[in-house]
């Protein structure tokens, strides 16, 4: 039924040697931040005790996993079959976005050795917000390498195993929809809690909706992205009429999204603080421009057949979610005295080596792995 | 000991933005009813016109906690670990005092050319947001005496609860591997052993006095209904309890208690002779920042329906559209 197969291109490269340079740099300083306490590495403090490691390892980094989220909900709930040679590069990036997310709570975890404790019944807070994030995120680890697992069957020529799991998949396809609005949402809810400290810009009761939307639409984002991408280094036939197609549903999410957004801030009177001279107005609307560019790109036909403005449109609407996400956490957020906050440089280079693995991850997932369509080697 | 710092007046205008903007009407139908204090509930009432400031109950607060000295890093030149300086609450500071300064500083609770004394540490809160948001029940209220305690064997470092309290109160030792959560819990061991919080059972003017939150109510209520300069006995140590007053006479208190309905209310109660934002403590509005996000919670989450429900949907609809695509691609294949 697939016509995925690996790419027959050489797993050492420039860029891989980059990417393996930058993840040795992340792992020296995780050594040192295990050593000798997160303060060691991270500038993180009392006033604000969540830094990057949270926020764009954790939070922004599962957003850029939900590619597999997006497109199982249009492939399996929605019935749109004809995007089914995207699903396994969606669900690809999402395995690792997710799988290094739940890597960096482990670092980022100032008790780390008693992160157990989150399975035991006789422990868990069922109040917590956070707990249920931590146990869907895992859940939905798992689920993401059991639908990805078909691709580690047909390389091994496991074709009984494969049978059987294609038979119940439809069971891990509903977990894979359920589990990401689940916990995407609730990395909003999480936030619910901040009511005073939390500028009134981003806090609203509608933060986990806000918070699922724009995931979703992220998710889409991701995958058009990465469709683009590929075919373009490796040569492969453009997606792009499958994407220019998809196009359209993302800009109804986003608009969607942009609409909510608006409609909350002028029903709670918090427009007027929009228009005071801070740094979190100026990131407020770059956020919210970054949104409408994508928006205005994706439902106008002229954007959405052009290949360039699409992908334009796409990075824009990454770059939108991360920094909604980055303010709702840390730019509109208030701590109680004089803190502040801007990651250090070995911080930097933790997250930035999460990425990279990532990214190494996937490139040699796709070189082994049948995750991509039309190789033209195989055609 | 710390000046409060300028920007928390500015963060006091801040935060009365944000608190006005909590929306607790939309969210009636949302947020869960507020917790009710107990009729057992212990608390404290620090007076900030008895204190002195002389850090006895910092001291105090470290002997029975057995924390660490505590040096800032602008200190270390002169200070080898020898003076405990702590300015702030920090991974090693449970209790501290800090300082309101303006001007010539000569007038002792006053707001213009004056000064006074803040104590910081855990308030706790009738209905506490970290309790709320701790994933492994690290954070508990005893339900009797209402007292928040912090069990390091559970907690797993997550630090929601530092991101959390709208008081600022729990910290995290980041400059330990094995580092902790640091916060007040009332010197409830010693509480069991039928003591009182050091901090209180030192403070030489009553300025921390501990007891029931209902005779803390009655004793402030006593002192806000006394006319300035009336002699008054302010009790020492715990209410009701046969140590000597401290004789004196009734300050010009700021109109408030502060406690009393911060963030649902808590059971250390402040008065004092200058504002309580000029003192560096948040303004806060009644809602109990844990009655929204968990009323939020329960009613997605009410009885696991929505998601069971949204389960079974997305399951039938995902094998019926799995098998037409089999069906669909079968013959290419």
């Amino acid at each position: 039924m697939s016509t995925a197969t690996p790419l027959r291109r050489s797993l050492i490269t420039p860029t891989t040697l980059v990417l393996v340079a930058l993840v040795v740099i992340a792992f020296y300083f995780l050594g040192v931040r295990f050593l000798f306490g997160l303060g060691a590495v991270a500038n993180i403090n009392s006033g604000y005790p969540w830094g990057i490691w949270v926020v764009v390892d954790v939070i922004i980094g599962t957003a850029f996993g939900c590619g597999g989220f997006a497109m199982a909900l249009l492939v399996y709930i929605f019935n749109r079959g004809q995007y089914h040679p995207l699903m396994r590069p969606a669900l690809l990036s999402g395995l690792f976005g997710y799988t290094l997310g739940g890597f960096a709570v482990i670092f980022d975890l100032g008790r780390y050795w008693h992160a157990y404790n989150l399975l035991l019944p006789w422990y868990i807070q069922p109040n917590s917000v956070m707990l249920e994030v931590a146990l869907c995120v895992m859940a939905y680890v798992v689920v993401l390498w059991i639908e990805f697992a078909p691709a580690f069957l047909e390389r091994l020529g496991l074709t009984g195993i494969k049978r059987v799991l294609d038979r119940w998949m439809f069971v891990f396809a509903a977990l894979g929809v359920l589990l990401p609005t689940m916990h995407q949402s609730s990395l909003g809810s999480m936030l619910l809690v901040m009511g005073y400290k939390l500028s009134p810009l981003w806090f609203t009761l509608w933060l986990p909706a806000l918070f699922v939307i724009s995931a979703l639409a992220m998710g889409y984002a991701v995958v058009m992205f990465e469709a683009t991408v590929v075919s373009k280094t490796f040569s492969l036939p453009s997606e792009h009429a499958l994407i220019s197609k998809l196009s359209l549903v993302v800009g109804c999410i986003t608009v969607g999204w942009l609409v909510l957004r608006w409609v909350d801030l002028f029903a709670r009177d918090a427009v007027p603080l929009a228009f005071v001279g801070s740094v979190s107005v100026f990131l407020f609307w770059v956020e919210n421009a970054l949104f409408l560019f994508a928006a205005l790109v994706f439902v106008t036909p002229a954007g959405r057949a052009s290949p360039r403005a699409s992908l334009l449109a796409a990075v824009a609407l990454l770059a939108g979610g991360s920094l909604y996400r980055l303010d709702a956490y840390l730019v509109g957020y208030q701590p109680l005295s004089n803190w502040s906050y801007f990651p250090s440089v070995p911080e930097l280079m933790v997250s930035i080596g999460v990425i990279s693995l990532e990214i190494l991850l996937y490139l040699v997932f796709i070189k082994t792995l049948p995750v991509l369509h039309g190789d033209a080697a195989h055609r | 000991m710390n000046a409060v710092d300028r920007r928390d007046f500015l963060r006091g205008a801040g935060f009365a933005t944000a608190a006005a903007a909590l929306p607790t009407e939309a969210s009636a139908g949302i947020a869960r009813p507020p917790k009710e204090i107990s009729p057992q509930a212990v608390g404290m009432l620090y007076d900030s016109t008895l204190c002195i400031g002389c850090k006895a109950c910092v001291a105090a607060c470290k002997a029975a906690n057995n924390m660490p000295p505590d040096i800032p890093q602008h200190l270390t030149d002169w200070n080898e670990d020898t003076w405990d300086t702590p300015e702030d609450l920090s991974g090693r500071t449970l209790n501290v005092i800090k300082v309101y300064r303006n001007g010539t500083a000569e007038q002792k609770d006053h707001e213009i050319n004056g000064f006074a004394f803040v104590k910081r540490h855990c308030l706790h809160c009738v209905d506490p947001s970290c309790v709320s948001v701790c994933p492994v029940s690290a954070m508990q209220k005893d339900e009797v005496t209402g007292i928040v305690t912090h069990d390091p064997d559970r907690c797993i470092g997550c630090r929601y609860c530092v991101y959390g309290c709208p008081f600022g109160v729990p910290q995290f030792d980041f400059n330990n591997p094995l580092g902790k959560i640091a916060k007040c819990q009332f010197c409830s061991h010693l509480q069991k052993k039928g003591q009182i919080p050091a901090c209180c059972d030192v403070c030489p003017t009553g300025a921390s006095l501990f007891g029931p939150v209902k005779e803390i109510e009655q004793e402030i209520e006593r002192r806000l209904t006394a006319a300035p300069g009336t002699p008054h006995e302010f009790p020492r140590g715990k209410i009701g309890e046969n140590r000597p007053p401290n004789a004196a006479t009734i300050p010009h208190y700021v109109k408030g208690i502060y406690g009393e309905h911060e963030a649902g209310g808590t059971q250390v109660r402040y008065l004092a002779g200058i504002p309580f934002p000029k003192l560096g403590l948040p303004t806060l509005g009644r809602q109990s920042p844990a009655s929204l996000s968990e009323g939020m919670q329960h009613t997605l989450y009410h009885w696991l329906i929505a998601p069971v429900v949204a389960f079974l949907g997305f399951a039938f609809l995902a094998r019926r559209n799995m098998a037409q695509h089999a069906d669909d691609e079968a013959p290419k294949s």
